[in-house]
Parts: C-alpha cells; structure tokens; sequence
C-alpha cells in the first residue's frame, strides 16, 4: 500500500536530513519526497509518498511528530488533489512527429523544447496519468525522464495545516 | 557582553549547579568564562565519564545534567553517552565547542560534524549559527530535554560565536510551534481504563522507568493498593514500588523471576505505565500474554502499540493519570488470583547454588549492608544479578543501563550520582569488562574527593557473553576470556590514591563491608573474585516466551 502524506515543518537548515534519517534509521520506505515554501515565509511543505501498511503510516506520522522542528503531519491519501510534473524527452524522427503532438494535446502537455530528433514534453497530472503517457511515448523510444514526485492538497473547504 | 560570558550566565540562570566536561582548544573562551562562576565543574578524564556522570546525576537528583566537550574527538567521545541517555529518556544536555564558522565544512583541525552524528540519537540538536540565537537556544535546549519525554539535546557552539559580543537578554518563555508535550490524560479514556480494570480478574501493573521520570511512585503504589494488582517492573522501571511491598513481583523478562514473568503472562489485564515493551522485557512479542488486554499509559504517543497491540492506550503524564484513575476504582479481592501467584513464588523462588564463591551472595549481603544505598550497575551478568538481589526501596534508587547496555556506565553514572547525593552512599555493581572501559575515573574520583564504591564481580570474562556462548554455542569461548584474574584492581585503586580491597572467600564478606562502611569518605574499589561459571538464571532464552524460561540451579 502507499500513503501520501503532507508535513508542515520550519523553514530551517537541517529539516530536510531530519526526515530523512529519521525514515533511514526506522526503516521506512520512501517512494518519493518534494519539498518547497508555503503561503507563509517560516514554513515549509513536504509531501511524502510512503509505502507500508497501517502501522507503518502510525509509526510515520507519530515519529515524524517526535521532531522538534515538525509542525503539523497530515495523511493526504485520501480525498485529496494530487499532482506531478514529469519531463519527457523522447525520440521524435519527422514521421512521428505528428502522433507524439496529438498524444501530448489529448494529455494536456506540452512541448517545451524541440531539437532535430526530439522532442522534450512536459505532463501534470496525477501519478496513473503520468505513468499512462510514459507508457504510450515508449513506443517512439524515451532518453530521459525526470519526475518532481507528487504534491497534494485535501480537497474542499478543511486546511490540512491549520 | 562576551557571548561566553552571556552563556555561563544563561546556565546559572537554569540553575544548573555542576557540570562535567573536558576543555580544548574550540570551547576555551566557554571555560573562560566559566572561571569567573560559582557553577561546579568537574573535570572528567575522558568525555564519556562526563556524559554518563552527567546522566547519572539526571537519573538521581530528577534535575538536567550538563556536560562540555570540545570539538572534533572530544564531542565524538561524548557520543556513546549521548545514545545511552536517549535510549533511556534521561534529560541532559551536552554543549560542543566547533571551530569558527568560516572553518567549518574545510576539515579543519579537530573539526566533526557532531550535529550530524547525533542527529539520530539526540531528542533534538543545534548548530549555532548566530550569536543572536545562543542564549535563546540555551532556554530551548534545556525546555526540551527535561519535558514531556526527557532525552538528550545537544548544542555545538562554534568558537567564534562564543568570543561574540552579545546582549544579555534571556527569553522568560519558550516558544516552539512543533513541541508541545501532553501531560493530561483522555478522561474519557481513564474511565475506560478504569471500567477495564474492573471487571479484570487477574490484573497486573507493569512499570517502566517513565514512572520514575514523572515521579509517580506514590500515585504507582496507591493504585496496585487500590485495585488491588500485583506490581512488575522492567529494568528502568525498579524503584517505581518498594520492592519491599508485599505487591510488588520484582522485575520481569529475560532475567526476571519465574514468578514475576507467569504472572505478567496468565494476567487477563496488564496496566502499563511508562514503559515501552523492550524485547528484554517481553520475550517473543507474539507469545506475549496472549489472554491480556493492555491499558498502556504513556507521554510519548509513539510508544503506543509500536512493539505490542494495545487496547486502551491513554497519553500523558502518569503521575495525573494514575492519580485520576484512582478515583473511579473500588478495592476488590480476586482470591484465586492472588493465591495463584503467591502459589507460583512459593513455588518458584530466586535462587542460586550456595557452594563456592557465588556473585549473587554478595549483592545479597551488599543490600543487607547497604539497603540505603544508591545502586549503579555497569551492563551483563553484574547488572542483572543486581536487578535480581538487590531489593530497591525508593525512588531513584537503581540506576542502570537499560535501553543501550552500555558497558563503562556504571561508575561515571555513580560519580554523578554522588555529586546530586552527596549523603547518600552510592555503589556501582561492576564487572571486571565493564569497569575497565571508565577505570580513568578513578583519578577524578580521587581529585574531587568524590568517595563512590565500586564492587567488581571479577570473573575474568565478558560473563554474559559466556553464558549465550555456554548455553546457546556449544560452549565455544570465542573471545570472551578476558583474564582479569591476573589484574590487581587492588594495586589500580591504590595506584590512583583510592582504597583497594581484593576478596577471594565469602567468609571474608561481611568484613569488607564493615571496613566500606567505615570509609564511607574515599572511593574503595572491591574486588571480589567470584566463581567464574555462575550464570545469571532463570533465563528466557532469545526468541522465546516469557513462560519458556530456563529455571535456577
């Protein structure tokens, strides 16, 4: 099973290493973390994929409470908007040129960069879509992929951090 | 002001009266200023003694150890003792001299990245960046290392911050968004818990060491009266009810009595508090009282079912949950519980074989000479014979190694114990292994007249050790005989200005202890030279239940 959660932390040099040696040294699974700034100066915001049961979730957010410098863990797995940016570059020889942009418009991407032979596209979406379009663009032959992991925010009126 | 000056300044101010430490080149303006302070400060010959002295004193007085270090290996020396105290939940706080911030990240000399390395076993830890920040991150640091789950905090002060100039203004209040510990129970969940014990017909009270930390012994006893239950310990947890109590069951798991582990397993309700289930203390966790329900009282919220399931887990301070669970609880007899245990610890006593000259004879005559004393045990046979022969009578009164089995514990926790008791008489229960890992302290012992005993369980082995190796490896000796009987701990003693006795008949027991008892004022080191083959029984072997245990001989 995999669990998204989001953790408010300080703003503060170190906060980073905090979470991660704190997942090392438990034994947690990290399938993928993004941190950035929030709508306040002091903050920050991690979304952290986890993978584990139940009790690994409990033991995630109880621990990660334990920090000094942790404000507020939220589980976001559940009604929430999730999305991720995903960088494609891929083959893209004259002939296929035109198959790879209508497979782009029908996933709402773009195309960011174009050289002789390739294309660089740029997807959000949430994770099944991303991995939908990566699926399709094997068949032209893909260089590169680079992912930002996901960002999530519950859905409706609640705040998660407040 | 000289920022170390603000500094010293700042820790009179949290009324830290002593601290153990060794100077250096990074945290020299700190001792500078340190001159000029009625603060006690004892130099230590090697930086572990400083922060097992300092959590010594923590475990005894209830009060903040403080220990200094200088950068690079002095910090790095420090480390052990800093993941003892966080592995036992003992509030110190350790202050690291670092080289000047334009050299850090360069290699410089004697430069460690102790932040770093503690990150993992510190509750929390700071780099000082800005000398603004110091004396504001000396009230944090001392705020998060003695609430809510007590552990170590260390600080690393950059040399340049210390020769800073400062203002002297110290925060009244902390203000930490991410830290605010829960010390009020659920009430609805103590009701609960309450309703549980009610209906229980053979409920018990197992204690951990958070009950000495909250000070919860009277509240502790009070409720197994009430109730009323029989009391097991843990290790940490001995001195939460006089084990002079016609209650208390001693200490359970690995090395706990027969008795106490069969009524820990066959209750139908275990009342936790303060403790968090060690596989010391519950033996395989999936045989683990398997009729009990489980009320788990602790103030840290991931404590609770971490290591085993829990049915009504209340987080909080135990001292006022216990105190307001009494309140909803009548006193009822559950007779054939009672004589079920009384029964099993006629049955099944601790014992030993009498012949020879046996370790658990002379902890047994040390608490028939000493029942007063403050007890400190270095880690293996030593300290678990301790744990079984000597009987604690009040809180605070046994301090020893639980969580991290830290060899070279016991007599630098005894010399802090000491300095926070100086009336009473504290004895550190050695092994010849463990007491030689902090023997330098003898020097600072003997410099600051600190007068602690030690009595070495000498059987020239890493006896534990021995024991796994007799029992579960064929008897295979690999590396274990450390022939300490050729040493002369009594020519060591002497040879660093302490007394020194060797021992080598029971009958001469007594005597020795009179003769201690008469220098209650200079540290005696004893050396009882034991037979080498005892083993520390009964035993519940690794992996197993607390009822598959291997009884006494």
């Amino acid at each position: 099973m995999k669990f998204t959660i989001a953790v408010l932390v300080e703003n503060k040099p170190g906060v980073l290493v905090r979470v991660a040696s704190l997942f090392r040294r438990r034994g947690f699974n990290i399938e993928s973390l993004t941190v950035g700034t929030t709508e306040r100066e002091d903050l920050s915001r991690m979304t952290i994929v986890v993978k584990g049961d139940e009790r690994v979730l409990e033991q995630v957010t109880k621990q990660l409470n334990k920090l000094i410098e942790v404000i507020k863990v939220s589980d976001v797995t559940k009604d929430s908007v999730e999305r991720e940016l995903c960088l494609i570059r891929v083959n893209a020889p004259s002939e296929k040129r035109g198959e790879i942009i209508e497979l782009t418009n029908i996933f709402r991407g773009r195309i960011v960069d174009v050289a002789k032979d390739s294309f660089i596209v740029e997807i959000t979406g949430d994770e099944d879509k991303i991995n939908a379009f990566i699926d399709l663009m094997r068949a032209y032959g893909i260089k590169e992929v680079a992912r930002t992991g996901k960002v999530a925010m519950v859905r409706g009126g609640k705040s998660g951090e407040k | 002001m000289r920022a170390a000056d603000a500094f010293v300044r700042a820790l009179e101010k949290e009324g830290v009266e002593v601290i153990f430490g060794i100077p250096g080149g990074a945290i020299i303006e700190i001792y500078d200023a340190l001159y000029d302070s009625n603060i006690r400060h004892i130099t230590t010959r090697h930086e572990q003694g400083a922060t097992h002295a300092a959590d010594g004193y923590a475990r005894a007085s209830g009060k903040v150890g403080v220990v200094f270090a200088t950068s690079g290996p002095g910090a790095t020396n420090t480390v052990t003792g800093i993941a003892n105290a966080y592995m036992d939940s003992s509030p110190i706080v350790v202050f690291t001299g670092q080289v000047a911030r334009s050299l850090i990240g360069n290699d410089a000399f004697q430069e460690a990245d102790i932040t770093g390395i503690t990150m993992p076993i510190t509750k929390h830890n700071y780099l000082v960046t800005d000398p603004k920040s110091l004396l504001r991150i000396v009230r944090e640091a001392f705020h998060i290392a003695s609430t809510g789950r007590p552990g170590p905090v260390l600080v690393d002060i950059p040399k340049d911050i210390s020769q800073a100039e400062i203002e002297f203004e110290y925060p009244s209040k902390v203000e930490l968004m991410g830290y605010k510990p829960k010390y009020e129970g659920h009430p609805m969940q103590i009701k609960k818990a309450a309703e549980l014990i009610m209906k229980a017909e053979r409920p018990i009270i197992l204690a951990g060491g958070g009950v000495r930390i909250s000070n919860a012994e009277k509240e502790l006893t009070e409720l197994a009266e009430t109730i009323p239950a029989f009391v097991v310990t843990t290790l940490m947890g001995k001195g939460s009810i006089s084990e002079y109590h016609p209650l208390c069951l001693g200490f359970v798991g690995m090395h706990g009595s027969k008795y106490a582990n069969y009524a820990l397993s066959e209750s139908d309700l275990i009342i936790a508090v303060g403790c968090r289930f060690s596989d010391r203390t519950t033996g395989n966790a999936t045989l683990f009282a398997p009729e009990a329900k489980i009320i788990h009282i602790d103030i840290d919220p991931a404590e609770i079912g971490k290591n085993i399931r829990v049915d009504v887990p209340i987080v909080g301070d135990a001292k006022k949950i216990l105190a307001q669970m009494k309140k909803y609880l009548q006193y009822r007899q559950r007779k054939e519980w009672e004589e079920k245990v009384r029964e099993w610890r006629e049955k099944f006593p601790l014992k030993y074989r009498k012949e020879g000259f046996k370790p658990q004879l002379v902890i047994e005559k040390a608490c028939e000479f000493f029942p007063d004393a403050i007890i400190t045990t270095e880690v293996g046979q030593n300290q678990m014979w301790a744990a079984q022969f000597f009987k604690v009578k009040y809180p605070r009164q046994f301090i020893s190694s639980g969580g991290l089995g830290t060899m070279g514990f016991g007599f630098p926790a005894a010399m802090g114990a000491k300095v926070a008791c100086p009336d009473k008489e504290v004895i550190d229960i050695a092994g010849d292994g463990s007491f030689l890992m902090n023997i330098q302290e003898l020097a600072t012992c003997v410099h600051y007249e600190i007068p602690v005993k030690v009595f070495i369980m000498n059987n020239g082995y890493l006896g534990m050790v021995r024991q796994w190796q007799q029992l579960f490896y064929r008897e295979r000796y690999s590396a274990t005989c450390i022939g300490c009987e050729k040493i002369s701990f009594e020519k060591i003693a002497n040879g660093f200005g302490a007394l020194g006795i060797t021992v080598e008949k029971p009958s001469e027991i007594e005597d020795v202890f009179k003769f201690v008892k008469d220098n209650s004022d200079v540290p005696v080191v004893v050396d009882f030279r034991v037979d080498f083959q005892a083993n520390v029984l009964p035993m519940v072997p690794p992996g197993k239940g607390l009822k598959d245990i291997i009884e006494g001989d």
